[in-house]
């Protein structure tokens, strides 16, 4: 399993589109304008992206977004606060469930 | 696809030269620093160094071209011995001089004068400061650069470079600090401005957005850590043809160290001399035949006309 993702397996994403192009040309449509700039900059969208790529932890999303924050001309200290700030929320998540626990205990306690 | 195939795709002629705005010249390879990125492998060790004689073919060539800029690279083009007369010379004929500084040259011994004097020359200055962070600039430059480079643009500022007046111009240029194309010039200089003002108080015209060429020292980091074919892939696949236009060669001539002449300064650093059918050497300059020259290429070229083209 140490080589399931493969680098250039991310060459090949349009393969994807293989057996419905419709569908994959309508997700290239809105997978490009949703960074298109607009009451976000493009940076802001950028970061975002990297952000959501820790919190799923897509390899090629990490890889990819990581490129195009030093493109967008960022450093590893506006990438690692983007990480800081998923991974925060991720476990912001998680620990938020401990109110379920409590609802359970208590439902089930004297 | 090869850059002239990708050239002949877009128009039916090749790259000529449409006029020659601005005088390149390199003074010499030998530098105080030796960045990681230099396309010049300057550094402390290189020899190269162009004599007074050709600085006084440079002066002469000059007052053939109907504008009349120069613009003076190296190496630390500072350190050349015959530096403070050259620049006083053009300025005497009214030229306007441009001098490509690494900064840190300021707190070199016996360099201390130059603030000073590129203020009372009316000197415009073009510095590298290859990002606004010291962890990133000192990995790419050595330890203790950008201080050295804040100082620098400090003394600048209280001299009146870059308080947006025009009178003393200080524009930055930005490198990426690896194998990646950089960001927009327009917002890059936007968050330049913003960080340099908000941790350091220092202000500046404008910023450049370089592109690394695929040679010198940045080429051997890129075979060194695997990244060359991607890098090269990667500016083949940015090629913009509306950058054909405004690519500087087109209204350029660079000068070497030793007199030779070149489209630009990656041509230079590569051997690739202009074309034989002009004149090759600067005491043999001229204007109507060089200002309609064929520009000769490479793959490297497409370095310059990737996404919006490189300054």
């Amino acid at each position: 399993m140490s080589d399931y993702y493969k680098d250039e397996d991310l060459d090949r994403f349009g393969e994807v589109g293989k057996h419905n192009p419709e569908l994959y040309q309508k997700f290239m449509d809105w997978y490009t304008t949703s960074l298109t700039p607009g009451a976000l900059s493009r940076r802001e969208k950028v970061l975002i992206g990297l952000a959501v790529a820790h919190a799923i932890q897509c390899p090629y999303c990490i890889d990819a977004y990581s490129k195009t924050c030093l493109e967008e001309g960022m450093g590893l200290e506006h990438i690692t606060e983007a990480v800081h700030v998923a991974s925060a929320v991720r476990g912001g998540a998680s620990l938020i469930h401990g109110i379920q626990a409590h609802n359970a205990v208590n439902k089930l306690s004297l | 696809m090869k850059f002239t195939d990708k050239v002949a795709s877009t128009q039916s002629h090749p790259l000529h030269a449409t006029e020659i705005r601005i005088l390149q010249v390199n003074l010499g390879y030998r530098c105080n620093l030796s960045c990681k990125h230099c396309h010049v492998e300057g550094g402390p060790e290189r020899k190269e160094v162009m004599s007074r004689e050709t600085m006084g073919y440079v002066l002469s060539a000059l007052n053939k071209i109907p504008v009349k800029t120069l613009d003076i690279t190296g190496g630390a083009p500072e350190l050349n011995p015959h530096f403070t007369s050259f620049v006083q010379e053009a300025r005497h004929n009214d030229i306007h001089v441009i001098v490509r500084s690494n900064l840190t040259i300021f707190f070199e011994k016996g360099m201390e004068y130059l603030p000073e004097f590129f203020r009372k020359n009316n000197v415009e200055i073009i510095a590298s400061l290859p990002y606004y962070r010291q962890s990133t600039v000192d990995r790419v430059r050595g330890n203790g650069t950008f201080e050295k480079s804040i100082d620098a643009l400090r003394i600048l500022n209280r001299l009146g470079y870059g308080n947006g007046s025009g009178e003393a111009v200080l524009n930055l240029v930005y490198n990426p600090q690896g194998a990646f194309l950089p960001a927009s010039q327009e917002s890059l200089e936007e968050e330049y401005k913003k960080e340099l003002w908000r941790s350091h108080d220092i202000d500046f015209n404008r910023l450049y957005t370089f592109t690394n060429m695929p040679v010198g020292r940045f080429k051997n980091f890129l075979v060194r850590t695997g990244n060359l074919d991607t890098y090269v892939q990667k500016l083949s696949c940015s090629f913009n043809p509306q950058t054909l236009e405004a690519v500087m060669c087109r209204h350029i001539l660079n000068v070497g160290w030793d007199g030779k002449l070149y489209d630009c300064d990656f041509n230079q650093m590569i051997r690739l001399e202009i074309s034989d059918k002009y004149p090759r050497h600067i005491r043999d300059f001229d204007y109507s035949l060089l200002s309609t020259r064929e520009i000769a290429v490479d793959d490297h070229c497409f370095g310059c006309t990737a996404g919006q083209g490189s300054t």
